[in-house]
């Protein structure tokens, strides 16, 4: 006891604290505030916010912004279609995903570093974006909303990660008790294996869920239609390339007023098509972080 | 006879290999069921490009298609190495590239081991559910904020003139482009870059660190000798993956921020093979710079790789 207390004392320590919880904190600050003032911004006077007043609170409380986006057809649009291509897409990254892991983790599975190998290949060697254009071109999916839900469904470094969990996680002599009792591969598979990676499933989902809701790439070169546009194309064309409204059908005077408030347009759409991951963000962190646990066991 | 003898050996032993994996192979073929969506997937969209390439040494033209396409060597290489865009996109490619590896590397190390010595749990969940937040924004949204911060009338300008000082063009400066580019990235990175290093620093046995402190050692000199020594094969593991990722900078993120001002600095070769190949439609000349681009990154991993190994005896395979 004693000893603890005296070793509890060194006095360089208390300035090693203190640079460290400054450090954390500022860095914490860093990257909290540019968040945090998208929100504010995105509710306040867009005057009071060009001027440079609103800072710390919102001011002036307006949501003009949010009322224009919800207007904006071209958003439901991108709505629309990202969450199909999300939904179908993870769907389907699981039936690649979760079958292949867990066989190939079983030690009894001849081949099965073959694959592997092959697929390892794969993570620093390509063809690059031009041969699998001509692909994709030669499958006839450009153009189509199934190639937003195919590409980006597969990932070598996720199928890893679930093998390495199922290596973790599935003993031996489980699978060889199962075999005794005459049960099969699939059966066991369902009836055994399923129920027990549940993490796994979650993390998975999560992974390739977040993907193709931020996937921008793919849209970009593979649909050239409006109207299979992702919300990710949609909100380059409001953010990035600056048409922050589509002035179709709009009186010149409305148009002028648009532009007034054309950046808090900007603050609120970052809002709307983050809110899915926002709003379960805090709730499945643990589960994003444990994915990258399970991943670091085995490089 | 032999055989079934053999077999039995082999079910005993598990000593002759092959016939082993031949039974497993007739026993367990349901296996190979639950493999072969993935695998026909991987050949489609991975294998059968890699037969593709063979593109960048043709003169594509639709008509004929990949296979029928005449053969011209090397001429789609020439042709870029003798452009004079040449130089300036191989320069903007590495330079965005060693400047985010510089900058971008060290930082979540250090992040992962000052956190490590944060006592106050909730303070410390707190900043990491904080800092791991960029990683989930998608690159649209990310490049539209720094645009938006960053304009002439952004935040980042207003909070410069309300500490006196001098409000810059930051989107309008060409030469300023790097710099967004890079330390966007590295606030984007900071956190979820540290995960792996936190994770370390969790298996550290608490006995070291007991042992040191009663030996009168100082929180910092733990963090010097103890912490820091303990993350170096990760590091090493770390900074060959990131080498063989020198030439592929993002794609996303460089084309986001490009406009018509920074061109000289932001256009670099992903950027380049998309506007080449997908918008101009010259593929055989777009898949030869991807081609060589492919090339370099493969040697550089090969060589970091066989230096980490002579060095530091770590290595990826």
């Amino acid at each position: 006891m004693n000893l603890t207390k005296k070793i509890k004392s060194n006095p360089s320590d208390a300035v090693f604290l203190f640079i460290v919880y400054g450090l954390v904190i500022m860095l914490t600050l860093a990257i909290l505030y540019p968040l945090y003032f998208v929100v504010i911004a995105s509710v306040s006077n867009p005057n009071m916010v060009a001027s440079g007043e609103v800072l710390f609170l919102p001011k002036g409380f307006n949501l003009d912004g949010y009322r224009y986006i919800l207007r904006d057809k071209r958003i439901w649009t991108g709505y629309y279609n990202t969450i199909r291509y999300t939904f179908f897409g993870t769907l389907f990254a699981l039936f690649l995903t979760i079958p292949s892991g867990y066989v190939l983790s079983r030690k009894d599975m001849a081949g099965r570093n073959l694959i592997m190998k092959m697929l390892i290949i794969t993570q620093y060697f390509g063809g690059g974006l031009i041969p699998t254009y001509l692909v994709v071109k030669g499958l006839r999916l450009v153009d189509t909303p199934y190639v937003l839900m195919i590409l980006g469904s597969f990932s070598v470094f996720n199928l890893i990660l679930t093998r390495t969990f199922f290596l973790n996680t599935l003993p031996m002599e489980l699978q060889e008790a199962a075999e005794i009792d005459g049960c099969g591969i699939f059966q066991y598979f369902i009836f055994v294996v399923i129920p027990l990676s549940k993490a796994i499933i979650a993390i998975m989902i999560l992974y390739y869920a977040v993907g193709h809701w931020n996937s921008f790439f793919n849209g970009l070169i593979y649909v050239t239609k409006a109207e299979l546009y992702p919300l990710q194309l949609i909100l380059r064309d409001i953010l990035i390339t600056g048409q922050s409204v589509d002035p179709e059908g709009l009186d010149p005077e409305t148009l002028e007023h648009m532009k007034l408030i054309a950046r808090t347009i900007k603050y609120g759409v970052i809002i709307i098509s983050s809110l899915p991951v926002l709003v379960m963000y805090p709730f499945v962190q643990k589960y994003f972080v444990k994915g990258v646990m399970i991943g670091s066991v085995k490089g | 006879m032999r055989e079934k003898q053999k077999d039995r050996i082999a079910r005993t032993t598990g000593k002759t290999k092959k016939w082993n994996s031949l039974s497993m192979l007739k026993k367990n073929w349901v296996c190979y069921l639950f493999v072969l969506p993935m695998l026909l997937y991987v050949i489609l969209f991975s294998y059968v490009p890699m037969y593709g390439i063979q593109l960048a040494f043709k003169d594509f033209r639709a008509a004929d298609g990949i296979w029928g396409s005449a053969w011209v060597g090397l001429k789609h290489f020439k042709t870029f190495f003798e452009s004079y865009q040449f130089g300036t996109l191989l320069w903007n490619t590495l330079a965005v590239s060693l400047y985010s590896l510089i900058a971008g590397f060290p930082l979540p190390i250090l992040f992962a081991l000052i956190l490590n010595y944060v006592t106050n749990g909730k303070f410390k969940k707190f900043s990491q559910m904080v800092t791991y937040a960029p990683h989930f924004i998608s690159m649209v949204v990310y490049c539209g904020m720094i645009m938006i911060f960053l304009a002439n009338d952004g935040i980042i300008n207003q909070l410069l003139m309300l500490f006196g000082l001098e409000p810059a063009g930051f989107m309008s400066d060409p030469k300023k482009w790097r710099h967004i580019y890079v330390w966007s990235g590295v606030l984007q990175n900071l956190g979820w870059g540290s995960i792996m290093y936190i994770s370390v620093l969790t298996s550290v046995g608490q006995e070291l660190h007991e042992a040191a402190k009663v030996d009168g050692a100082s929180m910092f000199q733990r963090l010097c000798h103890i912490d820091f020594p303990a993350i170096i094969p990760t590091m090493v593991i770390m900074l060959i993956m990131r080498t063989g990722e020198i030439m592929s900078v993002g794609f996303e993120k460089a084309f986001l921020l490009q406009n018509n001002v920074n061109l000289t600095y932001s256009e670099i070769i992903s950027t380049y093979t998309y506007k080449i190949g997908i918008q101009g439609g010259q593929f055989s000349y777009s898949a030869a710079i991807g081609l060589f681009n492919n090339i370099i990154n493969l040697t550089l991993l090969l060589a970091v790789n066989k230096i980490a190994k002579k060095v530091a005896d770590v290595s990826l395979w």
